[in-house]
């Protein structure tokens, strides 16, 4: 802060870098937890002490993607020599891959749901920023009767507890057919996000100066024109940044995903706990779920660092 | 010609009479969303009203029997009701408190010239960035007793975290503050940033001590945001569900959002469901009244 510190100045800032640097590791340590029992054999995952020091291994996700069968009797030499390395991290594990008819490996009930998460996360965002790009222009360049009361209204529909929409959704969705759909999903998650997205976009593009649209329309442009060519440009980042938000609540919605799907369209949030069941859970298995689950969050976080707050706030703090 | 532009930006365009008048676009832009929020939100709700009135099962093909306001009646006298409504107090008020310690004190000490800043904050960031489902099963491996990395790190022996009734509301706490301090550290921040560096300049020269600069400088003016984020994280844990609901089945951690999902999925009493939800809506409602109120008082700023 001043220009010159005295010692005991530095030495608290020495301090206070040091209790940062613990803070930041203790936050991190179940991340990286999770992370390397994922890339651990499954006879290290529950060890006492802990196993830091291991070779990686990729059993855990040949395990996540492939239905398996309990081994009956250790494969014979011929067999194991055959198998690709993949096939034999499974057989050193006491298990056998199971294969269809047509000798296709079978695959778990992952891939399945990690799609089903992929398609609703997807359609619900763009169908929830697309909406809420409009609607933000719309209340940021023209005078709507009750303003501030249609904007709390839009935030409330996002405030209440998801168990609570969901009584009557599921009611609704039997009645028309939408239960365990991707549609439905979609739907609601649709729902969800557009609250959110309205009030960001808004913050977003109040932002941007009436007068660039001023001077399109002085150039003969109409307002819809101006409003793709001039306005929609100028608030990419914005959109982007809204988009990855919506796409990340989406991805991590668990309610709703476990009261409105079971099979079909379940998504991965209810799917990845219901593999713990009773009995001895391979967690390296679950792990390498849930790893492969938490990377593109990971990577959207990381991408988006520099608009989180904003995101986080519903855009009431700017940066 | 320019200013007749701007002045008419507002209402009605000159450029109207080539393409839709800006009352159209407006309508256009504005109305679907607002038709989409009222079908998927708002009848939902009105369609769950009438259902609170009567011994609707969605179970059973018995047609729905009107009881008039018994449900209500009957919820609002049944003390489990009131249990669940404690817990979840009680659960909101540990695990605010907590985040706003933890996330406070670490925007506090980021708060300083440090190096990497950046890179920290960011890490920071991930928990909160997770699925609360997904997380409740990782800290449910490492809560285990006997082989969780917790009990390990702590030297804890085989204490149970989870399956102790009156561990498992804080075990369920703790993860949550671990997941939502860095909402707090990053409100708080914001919020500390803000503060013009001035002041502190002044009270240096006044000789003023720490608590004196913390108290009579740093705290008044981060409040606003700093409410903003405790009101914020109050609304989320009122509704909690996910984690709760995964780390653990003890009946002490029976947040209210359990208690109806349970109501209205496991035991089919849809239409005392539909009751207890209206009387949480009431609830979650004046929160979100606070809410806004805070949120625009700090952008008015």
């Amino acid at each position: 802060m001043a220009a010159v510190q005295t010692r005991s100045e530095r030495a608290l800032n020495r301090v206070a870098i040091a209790a940062v640097l613990v803070i930041t590791l203790i936050f991190l340590a179940p991340i990286y937890w999770i992370t390397s029992t994922a890339f651990k054999p499954r006879n290290l995952a529950t060890t006492i002490p802990p196993t830091v020091l291991f070779e990686p291994e990729l059993s855990p996700f040949v395990k996540l993607f492939t239905k398996r069968s309990q081994l009956r009797g250790a494969p014979t030499p011929e067999e194991y020599a055959a198998a690709p390395w993949w096939e034999r991290m499974v057989f050193d594990g006491g298990e056998k891959i199971v294969r269809s008819g047509r000798g296709e490996v079978q695959p778990s009930g992952y891939p399945n749901r990690f799609m089903n998460s992929l398609i609703v996360a997807i359609t619900s965002t763009v169908l929830a920023v697309g909406m809420g790009t409009f609607t933000a222009y719309g209340f940021s360049r023209f005078k709507v009767k009750g303003e501030a009361d249609l904007l709390f209204f839009i935030l409330s529909t996002r405030m209440l507890p998801p168990v609570v929409v969901a009584i009557p959704m599921f009611l609704m969705y039997r009645v028309v057919g939408l239960n365990d759909t991707h549609w439905g999903l979609i739907i609601l998650y649709t729902a969800f996000n557009l609250s959110f997205s309205v009030w960001l976009m808004k913050g977003f593009i109040d932002e941007i100066p009436k007068e660039y649209e001023e001077a399109a329309l002085v150039d003969g442009y109409t307002r819809m024109e101006a409003f793709f060519k001039i306005v929609i440009p100028e608030a990419a980042t914005g959109i982007v940044a809204t988009a990855v938000f919506c796409f990340i609540t989406a991805w991590n919605e668990y309610a709703f995903a476990l009261i409105m799907t079971n099979r079909r369209a379940q998504t991965a949030p209810p799917f990845i706990p219901s593999q713990v069941g009773s009995g001895l859970p391979d967690w390296t298995v679950i792990a390498a779920g849930t790893f492969l689950f938490l990377l593109p969050v990971a990577i959207f976080t990381f991408l988006l660092r520099n608009h989180l707050l904003r995101g986080m706030s519903f855009g009431a703090i700017r940066k | 010609m320019a200013t007749a532009v701007m002045t008419s930006l507002d209402t009605k365009s000159s450029a109207a009479s080539r393409g839709m008048s800006d009352i159209r676009i407006r309508n256009l832009f504005i109305i679907p969303t607002i038709l989409f929020l009222i079908v998927f939100n708002i009848f939902p709700l009105i369609y769950s009203l009438g259902y609170s009135f009567t011994d609707f099962r969605a179970s059973s093909n018995a047609p729905a029997n009107f009881v008039g306001l018994q449900n209500y009646r009957e919820l609002l006298n049944d003390p489990f009701i009131w249990s669940n409504f404690a817990i979840t107090a009680k659960y909101v008020i540990v695990s605010v408190t907590g985040q706003v310690i933890v996330g406070f004190g670490t925007a506090m000490l980021l708060n300083r010239d440090i190096p990497l800043k950046g890179l920290l904050t960011t890490l920071l960031l991930l928990p909160m960035m997770l699925s609360m489902a997904v997380v409740g099963l990782f800290w449910k491996l490492l809560y285990d007793p006997s082989f969780g990395i917790i009990n390990y790190a702590l030297g804890l022996g085989s204490f149970e975290w989870l399956s102790n009734p009156d561990m498992a509301l804080y075990a369920v706490a703790i993860t949550d503050i671990w997941m939502w301090s860095p909402f707090v550290m990053l409100l708080s921040l914001a919020g500390l940033s803000a503060v013009p560096k001035h002041l502190y300049e002044a009270a240096a020269i006044d000789r003023a001590g720490p608590f004196y600069t913390f108290f009579r400088i740093t705290l008044p003016l981060v409040a606003p945001i700093l409410m903003i984020a405790i009101i914020f994280r109050t609304m989320e844990a009122f509704k909690t569900f996910d984690l709760a609901y995964i780390l653990t089945s003890q009946p002490t951690t029976e947040v209210i959002s359990i208690r109806l999902y349970k109501m209205a999925f496991q035991e089919w009493q849809t239409g005392r469901s539909c009751a207890l939800a209206y009387i949480v809506l009431v609830m979650v409602l004046a929160i979100t009244n606070i809410y806004v109120k805070y949120l625009n008082k700090v952008k008015e700023r």
